[in-house]
């Protein structure tokens, strides 16, 4: 069974790209096994100083966590016009080293939510940057959830049928890809 | 440039590996950039007709002075290796009858293939100590990295672009005639 990390950006419990998230991990299948990742507010500052014999805890659980998964789907929202800080270190922590980093490769898609009218595109931007520069395969799509606490019914259920189908399409391409890499893999052995 | 008739004798050659190489320059800030690729395949038929020259890189053999970069080569961003392992160039019909070499060929990149022009220099044929004979050829061609999906660059202060779209695809050959 294929199994997808997915990651909310957002550690706030009412978060809207947990929400996000959520809506996203319905449109997966029965094929498909999300696992919603936790921890992330336990990861701390990368500091190369503390990756030698053994990483931290946390950063271990996250290393395992990506290296268990066949792909990745992130919702970020947008601090400052950017991606969130610990978003940000969980990835330095992972990608280190890069040349043999869990996400090499590894089919990632990125979607956002922000509270304001441009759905975090900056950050969605900034975070393809960011792990095509790790190695990833980011998949092509976007999925831009503006105005956020308007989007979402009490059940968390993402209202919109335009975004509910954006959503739709970067979840098939990231099971594509996936599967595309599998048969790779396949192949060359 | 001038030119001189040059006799290259029928038959298989095999490029020696050691002695060759093959790689990418391509401007880069302020100077430029080169690269190489260790694992190589080359072969070079020649009849009275004419010849056929076949070469072929090994993405992940790409060699630069830092592993980070190396692994940031074979990514997605750039040649991404897992897809498509292996560059490659086919060129029939080759002349080989002068000192200056041009070479229409279709060369193969990130799964993109197109025709390409490579010129160069042919050396006269040797006898080298081992009782072989040997040829040198040099050839070069200039693609836009862009044409075969190899789009990664990242925006100077200025609003330039660090990484220049022509590379330049040079390889120093040294051939052996098979037995």
């Amino acid at each position: 069974m294929t199994k997808v990390l997915a990651i909310s950006g957002s550690l706030r419990s009412d978060s809207y790209n947990s929400k996000l998230l959520r809506n996203a991990a319905e449109l997966f299948g029965d094929e498909v096994e999300v696992e919603i990742l936790g921890g992330l507010k336990d990861v701390p500052p990368y500091d190369e100083d503390d990756d030698h014999d053994g990483a931290p805890e946390a950063v271990a659980a996250l290393r395992a966590a990506f290296a268990g998964a066949d792909a990745v789907f992130i919702s970020t929202p947008e601090y400052n016009s950017s991606v969130p800080g610990h978003l940000k270190n969980a990835l330095d922590w992972v990608s280190r080293p890069l040349a043999t980093n869990p996400l090499r490769n590894k089919p990632v898609a990125v979607v956002g939510a922000s509270t304001g009218a441009f759905g975090a595109v900056w950050a969605q931007a900034e975070l393809r940057k960011v792990l095509a520069a790790i190695g990833a395969r980011v998949v092509d799509g976007e999925v831009a959830v503006g105005h956020s606490p308007t989007r979402f019914d009490e059940d968390g259920t993402l209202m919109d049928e335009d975004l509910r189908e954006q959503l739709g399409e970067v979840v098939d391409a990231l099971v594509s890809a996936v599967a595309e890499r599998h048969q790779l893999i396949r192949t060359a052995a | 440039m001038s030119t001189t008739q040059t006799q290259v004798p029928a038959g298989t050659w095999n490029l020696d590996a050691v002695h060759s190489a093959v790689g990418f320059e391509v401007d880069y800030l302020a100077g430029t950039f080169r690269g190489q690729f260790r694992d190589v395949q080359v072969e070079l038929d020649t009849a009275d007709s004419g010849a056929r020259i076949q070469g072929s890189a090994e993405v992940a053999s790409v060699d630069v002075k830092d592993e980070n970069l190396a692994a940031h080569l074979q990514s997605p961003d750039f040649f991404d290796a897992e897809r498509f392992p292996t560059l490659r160039f086919v060129a029939e019909d080759v002349d080989l009858d002068s000192e200056s070499v041009v070479v229409r060929g279709e060369i193969t990149i990130k799964g993109v293939t197109k025709p390409v022009e490579v010129t160069g220099t042919l050396s006269e044929p040797m006898a080298d100590a081992y009782g072989n004979e040997r040829l040198g050829l040099k050839l070069s061609a200039r693609v836009d990295r862009t044409d075969f999906g190899v789009d990664w660059n990242t925006p100077l202060p200025t609003g330039d672009q660090a990484l220049a779209n022509d590379v330049t695809i040079v390889a120093e050959l040294q051939l052996v005639k098979a037995a």
